[in-house]
């Protein structure tokens, strides 16, 4: 490590020591991730509270389960706000096309496979009809997605025509409650979840090492060795405990692999791919942006039709859950999406966001329904609280901005 | 009391205000070191200098908007010592600053606007709408404005704005008027009705300060001229010896040496041309911006476009670079003879066009981002493979930039908002000279830039120029232009009034260019 460290203090500067060097590394890391930290102080309080019961495996499974419509409304939702837009007709785009999918898979017979597609293909059309408003006619995101909430829990409710729609194909509601139990037998813990963990887990730390290595190679600063390897510890018994959980209650939830696939496709697309980086160009300065050959019209009207496409598949995902298409379905959920990604992190004017910390935001507020849930307190207590929280995070993170002398 | 006024012809006189000693300091600029203004009581009083001379960081002293203890000096007014917060304490003196950008709310109705914040109040403090618009008839009277209290600021022009923010000023009972370039945005017909409003008022008592370029009309209204250069006073001028020659000696100075890199031109084949450029205002697309603009410049050549702000300049490289400016744009544009489109900013980069902008923090910059992302911003597409931006290659040609351009910060992580105006451009001037341009239009490259760090951008753009890169210069400091072009375009109210090779190039025969009037 010792060519690491030589350039590390030439691109640092004046020379440091091992310790403070060290320690700058750890307080830079816990300052990022601040909301990691919320999440886990959120779930040891809860653990508490609820004696235990919060983190029982059955209760771990429902969390993931419970939460993974607004975990996936919150993936959409945090490019959007990136982008310095909001969307607010999610919870009615998503109850829409729960609606349509009940008459392509209930009403009309139509194999599970077909529906599901036709409804992701309903769902970024909806997306392209409030993007091409927003990119191209150039009315604020606000006015449009708040008409959209009206129009799509309107046409809903024409779809459903004032009744529920119900009893869905076994595989498609297998995408709300489904898992993959038994597939390699009976076993007091499963094999199956424990070996997916296990390759999860080789893949993470390979994939680490791999980046680490790319940065000494170009002579970048890195964190200290030890610091990288306590993390990645860290993060394989999170994984092994979390995984442990699922594989004594029924495996992995349906929902928890679309979800893994979403995070890891979407983190690559925020951080590595070209449309990614206009993204965060154009929220951070519309202008410039513009300026410098991004061309922001189109951008913005993909993140609205990606944005329509996931409102969809969280509509799915309830319905399925639910094995039900309702007229109430998705109320409130462009709320919680919303709170989900300012809480991790995301910056009101937009510019800053990312996944990872749309879906701890998520995450949390997921814990905080759970655990008070199963601390009997009212709907009406639970509302507050959440209320609170959002603001607090919010708070947080400008004071944090104003005493680093942000803009 | 009296004082003798320096420079001026008569003996001892009273003055109304007098700025004794002004400095004033920006981190790391000199805005104003030891200036002295004295203005007569009664009299119109003209100030000149060339943009960034310090005229407006004067006039924001006077005006109280730099309060007390951010400068060294005095103010006196009306034989007391000034001790100005903020521009209310300054108004109630009867100081009142009229800003070249208009402080109205255009949704308001003129009546409002001339009283907001000082409204005429009747019974338990509400307003009071027929005194209001009664006194803002008798206003509007005063200043000759023919139109109702109650019309909106946005439904007259900008000409009959300017009568309303004369007329608001009188109703703060003005003593003393600071106009800062009033006729910048006016039409001629408007420009003459004002000036003869400013002397109208002139003859009631009412002291102006008046800020402007145009010599014409400050030969026609002003009793005295003082002259700022570089933030300190060269003189005052009575109205007698007033000569245009004078007083543009005055303005550009006579020390051009050493400021500038050496720079022998390699001039090579042409590289770009534009034949008969014509763009509208974007909002009103009856108002011509740029008006049949010909220009061409040659590998190797560094060409500067002279113009004064408004004057068309900015106007014309944006609606160049991709239309990011304007409306009902019309002509030809000509890369190495052969003529291409440039429909939108990435088809522009994509010909090889670049254009550093003169607004680094609204146009430039993504101020809440490092420097490695704002450098890649303009050419992920090198960067790239499948899409996928290779963030190691982005580190090493953002530090690769950072060594070579000397941008002074430990590291490409740091946040471009952070850094200093000379170094902003410098992560600007990379991201440009990334993208590999065949033409780079710099816009104000040295804005709001420390004396040393220009010297390092212009060594930069000679070093563009010597790799056989064609640059177009935009500024509005004729030092800087004579001192790095080889050819130089003037530029007035959006028409090319001149091209001078660098020979026959002074500053006197540019300001000349520059200001030209060209009747429509």
């Amino acid at each position: 490590m010792t060519d690491t460290k030589a350039a590390a203090t030439e691109t640092i500067g004046p020379p440091q020591n091992k310790f403070t060097s060290s320690l700058s590394h750890v307080l830079a890391d816990l300052g990022k991730n601040g909301i990691f930290l919320a999440l886990i102080a959120v779930v040891v309080l809860f653990s508490i509270t609820t004696n235990g019961i919060l983190l029982r495996p059955q209760n771990i499974s429902n969390l993931i389960v419970q939460n993974g419509y607004i975990l996936i409304l919150a993936i959409g939702m945090v490019m959007v706000i990136v982008a310095g837009h909001i969307d607010l007709s999610v919870g009615s785009v998503a109850a829409f096309v729960g609606a349509i999918s009940g008459v392509f898979a209930v009403q009309m017979g139509l194999p599970w496979w077909l529906s599901i597609v036709l409804s992701l293909g309903v769902g970024a059309l909806v997306g392209a009809w409030q993007g091409f408003w927003i990119a191209y006619v150039g009315i604020p995101a606000f006015i449009v997605t708040l008409a959209g909430m009206l129009i799509f829990r309107g046409l809903a409710l024409v779809v459903l025509g004032n009744a529920n729609i119900g009893s869905f194909p076994i595989e498609y509601r297998a995408l709300g409650n489904g898992f993959l139990t038994d597939l390699l037998g009976e076993f007091e813990v499963d094999p199956l979840t424990i070996g997916v963990a296990v390759i999860a887990i080789v893949f993470l730390v390979v994939q680490q090492v791999r980046t680490r290595r790319g940065r000494q190679q170009y002579a970048q600063d890195v964190e200290p060795l030890v610091w990288f390897v306590a993390k990645l510890v860290l993060v394989t018994v999170g994984i092994g405990l979390f995984a442990y959980a699922l594989a004594t209650f029924k495996g992995i939830p349906i929902t928890l692999i679309v979800l893994a696939v979403l995070v890891m496709i979407y983190g690559i697309l925020t951080t590595r791919s070209v449309f990614g980086r206009h993204i965060y160009a154009i929220g951070g300065n519309r202008h410039a942006a513009e300026l410098s050959g991004v061309k922001t019209r189109q951008v913005d009207f993909w993140i609205f039709v990606n944005m329509g496409f996931l409102a969809a598949l969280a509509g799915l995902v309830f319905t399925a859950r639910l094995n039900l298409a309702g007229p109430k379905a998705g109320d409130g959920f462009e709320l919680e999406a919303i709170s989900a990604a300012f809480i991790g992190g995301a910056a009101v004017q937009g510019g800053v966001g990312t996944i990872g910390g749309a879906i701890i935001g998520g995450l949390i507020i997921g814990v905080l329904n759970n655990g008070m849930s199963i601390m009997g307190i009212g709907i009406e207590w639970q509302q507050a609280v959440k209320g609170l929280v959002l603001l607090l995070a919010v708070a947080f993170d400008v004071f944090n901005k104003r005493r680093s002398g942000g803009r | 009391m009296y004082y003798p006024i320096e420079g001026a012809g008569t003996p001892v006189t009273t003055n109304i205000l007098e700025m004794r000693s002004i400095t004033k300091t920006f981190p790391g600029v000199k805005a104003l070191s030891d200036v002295t203004l004295f203005v007569e009581r009664g009299e119109v009083h003209a100030i000149c200098g060339e943009n960034g001379a310090g005229k407006s960081t004067l006039m924001n002293v006077l005006s109280g908007v730099y309060p007390l203890g951010t400068y060294d000096g005095d103010i006196v007014f009306e034989d007391k010592t000034m001790q100005f917060r903020d521009i209310r304490d300054s108004e109630a003196k009867g100081i009142v600053i009229i800003h070249q950008e208009l402080a109205l709310s255009p949704h308001l109705s003129i009546a409002e606007n001339i009283f907001l914040n000082h409204e005429q109040r009747g019974a338990l403090g509400l307003i009071d709408w027929n005194k209001t618009n009664s006194e803002a008839a008798k206003l509007l009277a005063r200043v000759g404005l023919r139109e109702n209290p109650t019309t909106k600021i946005m439904d007259i022009g900008v000409g009959k704005q300017q009568l309303v923010e004369i007329a608001k000023a009188l109703s703060k009972r003005v003593k003393l008027l600071i106009l800062d370039e009033p006729t910048a945005a006016l039409n001629d017909e408007d420009s003459d009705h004002l000036l003869d409003l400013i002397l109208h008022l002139n003859g009631q008592g009412i002291t102006s300060i008046i800020i402007s370029h145009k010599l014409n009309e400050i030969k026609k209204v002003a009793d005295s001229v003082t002259v700022i250069r570089d933030g300190k006073t060269i003189e005052t001028i009575a109205k007698s010896e007033v000569t245009e020659e004078r007083i543009i000696k005055d303005m550009v100075g006579r020390d051009l040496e050493h400021r500038y890199p050496d720079h022998t031109p390699h001039i090579g084949e042409e590289v770009l041309r534009v034949e008969n450029w014509t763009a509208h205002h974007p909002q009103d697309p009856n108002r011509v911006m740029v008006d049949n603009v010909n220009l061409n410049v040659r590998a190797g050549e560094i060409v500067g476009l002279a113009g004064l702000m408004g004057a068309g300049r900015t106007e014309f490289a944006m609606s160049l670079f991709g239309r990011s400016y304007g409306s009902k744009i019309t002509g030809k544009v000509f890369k190495n003879g052969k003529e291409i489109k440039v429909r939108d900013v990435s088809e522009a980069i994509r010909n090889g066009l670049a254009y550093a902008t003169e607004d680094r923090k609204h146009y430039g910059l993504n101020l809440i981002e490092d420097i490695k992302r704002n450098i890649s911003v303009a050419s992920l597409g090198k960067l790239s493979r499948r899409g996928l931006v290779d963030d190691n290659e982005e580190f090493k040609v953002a530090n690769d930039y950072r060594k070579s351009m000397n941008i002074k910060s430990p590291t490409v992580l740091a946040k471009t908002g952070k850094l200093s105006g000379g170094n902003q451009q410098k992560v600007v001037l990379s991201k440009w000279i990334f993208s590999d341009p065949d033409v780079l239009i710099l816009d104000e490259p040295t804005r709001g830039i420390d004396v040393g760090a220009k010297y390092e951008i212009y060594t930069i753009i000679n070093r563009l120029a010597a790799s056989g890169k064609a640059i177009i210069v935009i500024s509005s400091e004729l030092p800087e232009l004579l001192g790095i072009c080889d050819r130089i375009y003037a530029i007035s109210e959006g028409r090319i009034t001149g091209e001078l090779p660098i020979e026959e190039a002074n500053p006197e025969a540019l300001i000349k260019l520059m200001t030209m009037e060209t009747p429509r």
